[in-house]
């Protein structure tokens, strides 16, 4: 990696105020940037971790939904007793990311402001239909992703935390790359209080919603229901390890897998 | 006191130090005033290199030196170790391995210059601003595709792609043998490109004594003296005596670090330039595209059977991906390694071979644990197993009709071998009872009422371990000789220090040889020392690969410890005033027979080097032998290995669901130490049938250059081994034994595949080839299904 300069502000307004700076970049986790870092592929004249900020911490519970601040690890998500009481599936989803030190230094704000096609936070955050907040504002999950590794924050916007509204129930169903184990599909499947979301991550581009699965689940919330559901491919992802083909096969079978696990 | 004698499961001494980060790689020494050096790598797989203009590189905060392939016009080219002879006679085509690149670049990681710095980092930043104009050249990929006359040539000089074109066996019998067969079953495989990835990364240190002249290169070889020997005579023009090579702990090698390759002359040779160390320890993406590769044969494979199922002939041929150059060994591999064992455990009569051995754009090929012995056992029990199914006869019953009888052993095979001994259907025997083989039905309906498809899979391996002896490797084109050395050094309190040509990379040498030493002298295992890697401690070696350690290293130091014992004998024969001839020794003390008169072995050694009693017109003092051992022949492990599968029709997710190996090592050692190789070998052997590839795109790209998409095997991928084991002791070697340090990965891939066909054999599936991936899988269901 090449030479930077490390900060770590224990407070927003600092983080934020160095930020301002040429050429620096916030460092969460840093699962993905420190090995693009390591392999010269980016290069920043500072980085500015988040780890020492009190207010991007902890997980915090209202009546209807839990908030998580940006920087908990994927290790706190999925040990939460909140978690595992309110939305099982959510503690599951960080429970399968990566391998335990990613875990343990990953967090949820980092992985949702990379935006990784294959990461599996955006399932979550997509088929909970959360909220991210960031310093200056909300941002709706369905306004969040809005292109490979893009996303609607600003240049160095922070996200602070995220409220996922309690579902009625939730399941995840993942296919992991073999290799990497990141998802190569990953499918949230949720009944809300206000209607049916279902989201895949790993597929496309960007993290989705699956109109078809969702009216379908509406009139019966049932893996039979989503089954035989087939999704397009034409735009999906395509590589050595799956095609879009397999990858389209594989949404219809992760689906019904995230409903059995949400009716289990 | 707890037993550690020949036979006993004693825990690995060595691993106290690895497991609590105290071992001593390479990479953990830092030598005075040491440089750093980085190595800028080709970007393409095949181009014209135009110019390189070092000039703002050298300016660069830190620079020491740039070197390019000018500055090693006095060096010669990366020696290759074995000459493959075409049918014709004519040797091979052996093209040149520039030190760094010469003009063009043949594979991307072609090393093409040299940046030493005062620090790594200052290193890869000069050497990012070093300005290389190259001209892309279409590349040679695929190895079909490399011998066609309107491919890209790789090597101007060679004229073509192809390396050699060799053959075995006799064909004329072979063709005569299919014309009348009463079947004959067909099948085309693929054996795929692995990448070896040890633990440790490779890692070499060059230093330079100018006040003596003398060279040590500290480097991640599992064959110092190997090393030496080429990188000395051939490379460098640096003789031994001022040469030192020294392999300290060794993180893995698998064959990886068998051979020399370039970064060790050239820290070595810059360290004499420079007149100061100079380190290079690769990053794991350099591994992934500078260590030799492995596998990566596509076979044409054809079985003639008789009415009854018997094995009439064999007959194949074999593309053998060779790489850009010729690694150290690789032309051996696919000829002498492979073609030698498509025997099997068959008394199959008459066998003819073909091999091409091709060159492409990739990184070069050689031997990886196993090493053509995987291969000859994937093809001949993917075949056997694919006639069994065509002939309706269960597999085990098509093998059994088929093997070696115990009285024919010696028996000699069509391909070239004979085997001293092996009882094949003892061993099958013993399987199938531990895998519960009649069970199996059982179990498959059980997994189909839970919408698993279920499959079971065997393979009846044979493997040539301790490859000798030299004179008949010399005459196959060796061009060493593949003996092993052994000093026991008995030293004057009764302690002993034994000096091993073999090199423990992960094997726990350190531990086996102690048992073997302390047991025949009969001295505590704590007063016995192993000591391997440097060519200035060890008088000689060959190294460690082929599991040859225990079979050639380990007789290497039983003839020596019988010289010791022999020379103790005389010494006490005077201590006691008695005829040598009536000395017996047992339980560490000389006796002499029909009284009650002994001494200690401790007492004999001190008298040795303190020869104040002593018969010095007789006998030198001293307590010291060295031996070359030379074997008689091969040693043949063999083992039947059984496997079941569970597929996820929906997914095509394989799943391992048990795992049996039955082995016959010949005489166990260390029976822990055995079983930890035979999982690494069965984890490795999973690895390649359902998990690891090397995938180059058509320009040459390596798609799998990181743990990203080259899938190494997990421990939740493995199943909980089972394993045992059968023994029929080797008849040429003192210990009886016979190596197990490869034979988890040469058995196991066919059995894998097997049960993976059968578990899809509902989907009219006859092969797949490997690693059978969740989506190649799922594509065969699709088509079963249409």
């Amino acid at each position: 990696m090449y030479q930077f300069a490390y900060h770590h502000p224990d407070n927003l307004n600092q983080a934020k105020e160095l930020l301002t700076a040429e050429e620096s970049k916030p460092i969460a986790g840093g699962m993905t940037l420190i090995p693009t870092l390591k392999q010269r592929l980016a290069a920043y004249e500072s980085l500015v971790d988040l780890s020492s900020i009190a207010e991007l911490q902890g997980i915090s519970e209202t009546s209807e939904s839990i908030r998580i601040g940006a920087m908990t690890t994927h290790s706190d998500v999925h040990h939460s007793d909140t978690i595992k009481t309110k939305i099982p599936a959510l503690s599951h989803l960080a429970g399968s990311i990566g391998d335990v030190q990613v875990r343990n230094r990953g967090t949820l704000g980092g992985s949702i402001a990379n935006a990784d096609p294959a990461a599996d936070y955006p399932a979550a955050v997509v088929g909970l239909g959360a909220t991210i907040h960031t310093a200056e504002r909300d941002i709706a999950a369905d306004n969040f992703f809005t292109a490979l590794f893009e996303t609607a924050l600003k240049e160095n916007e922070i996200i602070t935390a995220v409220s996922f509204p309690v579902p009625e129930k939730a399941g995840y169903a993942k296919f992991a790359n073999p290799a990497s184990r990141y998802a190569i599909v990953g499918v949230m499947a949720v009944k809300t209080r206000s209607g049916i979301r279902v989201a895949v991550t790993g597929a496309a581009g960007s993290v989705f919603r699956v109109p078809e699965m969702e009216q379908a689940l509406g009139d019966a919330f049932t893996a039979d229901a989503v089954r035989g559901i087939a999704v397009s491919s034409a735009e999906f992802n395509s590589d050595m390890h799956a095609t879009a083909d397999y990858r389209g096969h594989l949404v219809s079978v992760m689906a019904a897998r995230a409903v059995d696990a949400a009716n289990a | 006191m707890a037993k550690t004698g020949i036979g006993e499961a004693v825990a690995r001494r060595e691993d106290y130090r690895f497991l609590t980060g105290q071992g001593k790689y390479v990479d953990d020494i830092n030598l005075f005033n040491q440089a750093h050096a980085w190595i800028v790598r080709s970007p393409f797989a095949h181009a014209t290199i135009n110019s390189i203009d070092k000039d703002d590189a050298a300016q660069m905060p830190g620079v020491v030196a740039i070197y390019t392939s000018e500055d090693f016009s006095g060096a010669g080219g990366v020696p290759c170790g074995w000459q493959v002879n075409n049918k014709d006679g004519s040797p091979m085509n052996e093209p040149k391995h520039p030190i760094l690149a010469e003009g063009k670049v043949r594979h991307v990681g072609d090393p093409v210059a040299l940046v030493i710095a005062q620090t790594r980092q200052q290193a890869r930043n000069a050497a990012e601003a070093i300005i290389i104009d190259y001209t892309e050249l279409a590349p040679a990929i695929d190895m079909k595709a490399a011998l066609e006359p309107d491919s890209a040539v790789i090597h101007d000089e060679v004229g073509s792609n192809l390396c050699f074109d060799w053959e075995l066996g006799d064909k004329a019998a072979t063709e005569a043998a299919f014309e009348d067969a009463h079947h004959v079953t067909r099948l085309d495989l693929i054996n795929n490109r692995l990448v070896a990835n040890p633990m440790e990364p490779r890692a070499a240190i060059g230093d330079y004594d100018s006040s003596t002249g003398e060279y040590t290169l500290y480097t991640t070889s599992q064959n110092p003296h190997v090393i030496r020997l080429l990188m000395g005579a051939f490379v460098l023009n640096i003789p031994e005596h001022k040469l030192r090579v020294y392999a300290p702990d060794v993180g893995g090698g698998f064959g990886s670090k068998i051979y020399h390759y370039a970064e060790e002359a050239m820290m070595t040779w810059a360290a004499g330039q420079l007149k100061r160390p100079v380190k290079w320890t690769a990053e794991r993406s350099e591994s992934f595209m500078s260590d030799a590769h492995g596998r990566d044969h596509v076979t044409h494979v054809e079985l003639a059977l008789d009415e009854n199922g018997k094995f009439l002939a064999l007959r194949c041929n074999t593309l053998a991906n060779m790489g850009a150059y010729l690694s150290t060994f690789a032309p051996c591999v696919p000829t002498y390694l492979h073609a030698t064992l498509l025997a099997g455990q068959y008394t199959t009569p008459v066998i003819y071979c073909e091999i091409k051995a091709v060159f492409t754009n990739t990184v070069p090929v050689d031997a990886y644990r196993g090493a053509g012995r995987p291969e000859a056992t994937y093809l001949i029990e993917r075949v056997v197993d694919v006639a069994a199914r065509e002939m309706n006869i269960d597999p085990a019953e098509l093998r059994r009709r088929n093997f070696i009888q115990p009285d024919q052993f010696p028996y000699d095979t069509p391909v070239a071998l004979t085997y001293d001994t092996g009882n094949y259907e003892a061993t099958l025997d013993q399987a199938m009872e531990a895998a519960d083989y009649s069970g199996f039905e059982a179990r498959k309906r059980e997994a189909a009422a839970r919408g698993k498809l279920r499959g079971i899979g065997l393979s009846c391996y044979i493997e040539a371990c301790g490859i000798a002896p030299s004179n008949v490797v010399g005459a196959l084109g060796a061009r060493a000789g593949l003996y092993e050395v052994a000093t026991v050094r008995v030293n004057p309190t009764g302690s002993v220090t034994v000096l091993t040509g073999s090199h423990s990379h992960g094997q726990g040498h350190e531990t086996t040889f102690a048992q073997v030493v302390s047991d025949m002298l009969g001295i505590d295992y704590d007063a016995v020392d192993i000591v391997h890697g440097d060519t200035a401690k060890v008088p000689f070696g060959m190294g460690t690969y082929g599991s040859r350690s225990i079979a050639v290293g380990g007789s290497a130091i039983y003839r020596s410890v019988e010289k010791v014992i022999s020379k103790a004998k005389k010494i006490a024969a005077h201590l006691m005033e008695a005829d040598v001839s009536d000395i017996e020794f047992e339980n560490g003390e000389f006796k002499v027979a029909g009284t009650d008169k002994a001494t200690a072995f401790g007492d004999v050694a001190l008298t040795a080097y303190v020869p104040h009693n002593y018969p010095l017109e007789e006998l030198e003092p001293g307590l010291e032998e060295t031996s070359f051992y030379d074997p008689a022949n091969f040693t043949y492990p063999a083992g039947t290995y059984i496997c079941e599968v569970e597929i996820d029709p929906e997914t095509g997710v394989v799943e391992v669901m048990s795992f049996h190996a039955s082995d016959d090592f010949g005489n166990i050692i260390n029976p822990m130490i055995v079983e930890g190789q035979v999982h690494g070998g069965l984890a490795q052997g999973i690895g390649q049938a359902l998990l690891e590839r090397c995938v180059y795109d058509e320009q040459g790209q390596l798609l799998t250059g990181s743990y990203m998409d080259y899938c190494m095997p997990r421990a939740d991928d493995l199943p909980s081994f089972s394993v045992d084991t059968t023994v029929t002791a080797c008849t040429h070697n003192p210990l009886g034994v016979k190596g197990c340090g490869e034979a988890g990965a040469i058995g196991s891939p066919p059995a894998i595949i097997n049960a993976v066909v059968n578990a899809l054999s509902d989907y009219n599936v006859t092969h797949i080839d490997m690693p059978a991936t969740p989506m190649k899988v799922w594509q065969h269901l699709s088509n079963g299904r249409g």
